[in-house]
């Protein structure tokens, strides 16, 4: 009977202490500002997508609670509080990922929600972010659905649409080849390369209506066996491939098709190839042309910020950072300098409290932490600085990023793919207005608009 | 050349890779009546073994160094063992993994029902798919040297590897040595009294556990083959194994499940009827296996090739 009276002495205690400290955590953790990041971690975006953008967000969060960040980004964490963070694997579907979400703010209580690489995701998750009103930022999904079907006041996106990746990359194209007459595609069967082949054919029917679709081939996601595929694409003769393929199936096809000698007849343009890019080394034609939805990654022009984000990210990664990388940097940094206006706006709005009865709690009131609210007003319409330059929340109400992309042509050299030939295209070259549908804006002309 | 000659070639070779993956699965329902749904982790194993193995053999320049050494005209024989190298992973997964799952798992639930042993295994294979992310991690791995080791040929306008005539060649082994066993060998003769009855065999002094645990390696042996026969078209990442088992057990069900000569007439129909899809109707292609599956199953709800079962007293 000892042992097990011992026993059960020893669990009551440890029962006890837990019991005792759960109430404590909580307490211990105001201090700082916890922000759940939900990426893929498993599953096949996870590689080239999922795990840069953690290593990425781990080691942007590092070097802003150290305060080793570049101005204006020097001030440590989020406006002096230290940011922890909450990761979350994306793998699992839009259903599990609304659980997950809501797990995130009831259970976790997060302060902020920064996340989601799947359009599937983006679009089921806002509404929920806006039911449990907690101010969720989108860093990498590309569907213009997201803020042009509806409205929202606690979603942002820190990233430019999916529709610059067809508009800038058939603009390319037609530079550098004007006399095209024939080209094929080859997308996923599902929502992005359905939607990625209609923005591709509806651009090319605006900017060059005589070149014809030979075919559109569209394999199943995560299909692996592209044989029959490439037979149909050699036989159709295309001038051009346009593919919107990712990840380990763009890597497959890519494997496949090189050695049959596809891509010596038809050249090839990659808009989401860039995170794959390093890998293809061998595999990947001179010429291809290849995106980025943004001037990321490799196309990022020479800044401070930039510096600081390939030197934090090569030391956490032992590689340079890819594009999903950028876009997490810019969802951490607009987050930060929303936070920041609104704390600074807070105090300003407060200094003239001499006349004000109750000096203690209103200068606890100025000093303390920014609510949802303020921070989401700091951050509509905002213009702030991130690695690949200006990011502008211009478009859906002030909570959409515009930025200008970039595309360029691929080279390997000495064991490298390099690109070269970069061009970039400024806003109002790449994106619709505010208030315009993008499929609208691109059937009406690609009219610029204003920014 | 004419697009139903491509259609021809692109089905046959989509064919063998379908009934390399599928055979293993084919052949362990047939003997054990379990539908492995681990079949998919043992293809995953076999791919991230061979990537791992011959990536290494040709990353230290074993490759080079074999040519080297043998001089030139004899690079036959560095590229027969770099393949040597990718069957022997596909070997070692097998031998390792085979063993542990059938002893350490299945043989304490032989006898339950059937959708207990496809719980079992499907538990399984969610277990094994995040060992794999636990050694291998979720970066992908590449082996695309093999792929082109043995040149091309051209067929009118369209070039294709010859790694696929490999394909198609292992394939017809695996069929046709099996076919052998099962009907001239002893051990078949045991085999085909275990699969008849299970107890009457037992019953004859067959020892029915040997024969499951044979079997059951062998099979995940042919899956990892599969895999490892793959690895070098495709880039080896997580999740390669929830695709193939569903593909795998597609053509099973089509074929009859456990026939080994309706799963090789369910790739080729399959494959054909994909290839057909992909130059004629593009759009239909992500359907086309369950359009032949749905056809199959309306007319023959046991499959191509299913055999009357005798119901027991």
């Amino acid at each position: 009977m000892r042992p097990l009276r011992a026993l059960s002495r020893f669990t009551a205690l440890a029962l006890a202490t837990v019991a005792l400290a759960v109430p404590a955590a909580p307490a211990l953790a105001q201090d700082s500002i916890r922000i759940g990041l939900v990426t893929f971690l498993s599953g096949p975006a996870a590689g080239p997508f999922g795990v840069p953008a953690r290593l990425a967000a781990e080691a942007i969060v590092e070097s802003l609670n150290a305060g080793k960040a570049p101005s204006p980004y020097n001030a440590k964490g989020f406006g002096g509080s230290p940011i922890e963070l909450v990761v979350i694997d994306e793998a699992g579907g839009a259903t599990k990922q609304v659980a997950e979400f809501r797990n995130l703010i009831s259970r976790q209580n997060v302060d902020f929600v920064v996340g989601y690489i799947s359009s599937g995701d983006c679009l089921a998750i806002a509404p929920v972010a806006e039911e449990l009103k907690r101010l969720t930022v989108l860093f990498d999904c590309g569907t213009p659905r997201v803020f042009e079907e509806a409205s929202y006041k606690y979603v942002f996106r820190t990233r430019a649409h999916a529709t610059m990746d067809a508009v800038a990359g058939a603009r390319y194209l037609l530079e550098q080849r004007p006399d095209l007459g024939a080209y094929a595609g080859i997308n996923q069967n599902y929502a992005w390369g359905h939607d990625s082949w209609a923005d591709w054919t509806a651009v090319m029917s605006v900017l060059k209506p005589e070149a014809k679709v030979t075919t559109s081939q569209m394999p199943k996601f995560g299909a692996g066996q592209y044989g029959a595929e490439i037979s149909a694409l050699m036989q159709s003769g295309p001038e051009v491939i346009h593919s919107s393929l990712w990840g380990g199936d763009l890597e497959a096809f890519m494997l496949q098709a090189t050695p049959r000698g596809l891509f010596k007849r038809s050249g090839l343009v990659l808009v989401a190839g860039e995170p794959n890019l390093h890998r293809l080394v061998g595999n990947v034609p001179d010429g291809t042309i290849v995106g980025a939805r943004g001037p990321h990654g490799v196309f990022a022009p020479k800044s401070t910020l930039n510096d600081w984000l390939r030197q934090i990210y090569q030391a956490k990664a032992g590689y340079a950072p890819n594009y999903p990388a950028y876009s997490v940097a810019q969802a951490f940094l607009g987050l930060k300098a929303a936070y920041e206006k609104a704390r600074l706006e807070k105090v300003q709005k407060a200094i003239p409290m001499g006349a004000n009865r109750n000096v203690k709690e209103e200068m606890e009131k100025a000093y303390g932490r920014p609510t949802t609210e303020e921070v989401i007003a700091a951050f509509e319409g905002l213009t702030f600085d991130g690695p690949s330059g200006k990011v502008m929340m211009k478009l859906g109400k002030g909570h959409q990023a515009v930025q200008g992309t970039a595309y360029g042509m691929t080279r390997t050299v000495g064991g490298e793919v390099r690109l070269e030939n970069i061009k970039y295209y400024p806003v109002e070259q790449v994106q619709p207005p505010e208030g315009v549908n993008s499929l609208d804006w691109i059937k009406g002309g690609l009219k610029p608009g204003k920014w | 050349m004419s697009q139903l000659l491509a259609v021809l070639i692109d089905g046959l070779i989509y064919a063998s890779w379908l009934f390399i993956i599928a055979v293993g699965l084919t052949l362990i329902y047939g003997v054990m009546k379990i539908l492995n749904i681990a079949h998919g982790s043992l293809y995953s194993l076999g791919a991230y073994a061979a990537a791992s193995l011959a990536g290494y053999w040709f990353s230290q320049g074993y490759f080079d160094a074999t040519v080297a050494h043998f001089g030139p005209g004899y690079e036959a024989i560095a590229i027969v063992a770099s393949y040597g190298v990718m069957a022997l992973a596909a070997v070692l997964v097998g031998l390792v993994a085979g063993p542990l799952i059938e002893r350490g798992i299945l043989r304490f639930m032989y006898g339950k029902d059937e959708i207990v042993l496809v719980l079992v295994t499907y538990a399984l294979f969610l277990i094994l798919e995040d060992m794999i992310k636990l050694v291998w991690g979720v970066d992908p791995y590449f082996l695309y040297q093999p792929y082109g080791l043995l040149g091309s040929f051209d067929i009118g306008d369209l070039t294709y590897p010859n790694y696929n005539l490999l394909l198609f060649a292992v394939a017809v082994i695996i069929g046709a040595v099996l076919a052998w066993v099962l009907a001239r060998t002893r051990q078949g003769k045991i085999l085909l009294a275990v699969i008849h009855d299970r107890e009457m065999a037992a019953a004859q002094g067959i020892n029915v556990g040997l024969v499951y645990f044979v079997t059951f390696t062998v099979g995940a042996m042919l899956g990892a083959l599969g895999g490892a026969l793959t690895a070098p078209m495709i880039s080896v990442q997580p999740g390669i194994g929830a695709e193939t088992i569903v593909l795998a057990f597609a053509v099973v069900v089509i074929g009859g499940l456990g026939s080994l000569p309706g799963a090789a007439l369910a790739a080729i129909l399959v494959g054909l009827v994909r290839a057909a899809a992909v130059h004629y109707r593009p759009e239909l292609d992500l359907f086309s296996v369950y359009l032949v599956m749905a056809i199959v199953l309306i007319a023959r709800p046991k499959g191509l090739f299913s055999t009357q079962e005798v119901r027991k007293i």
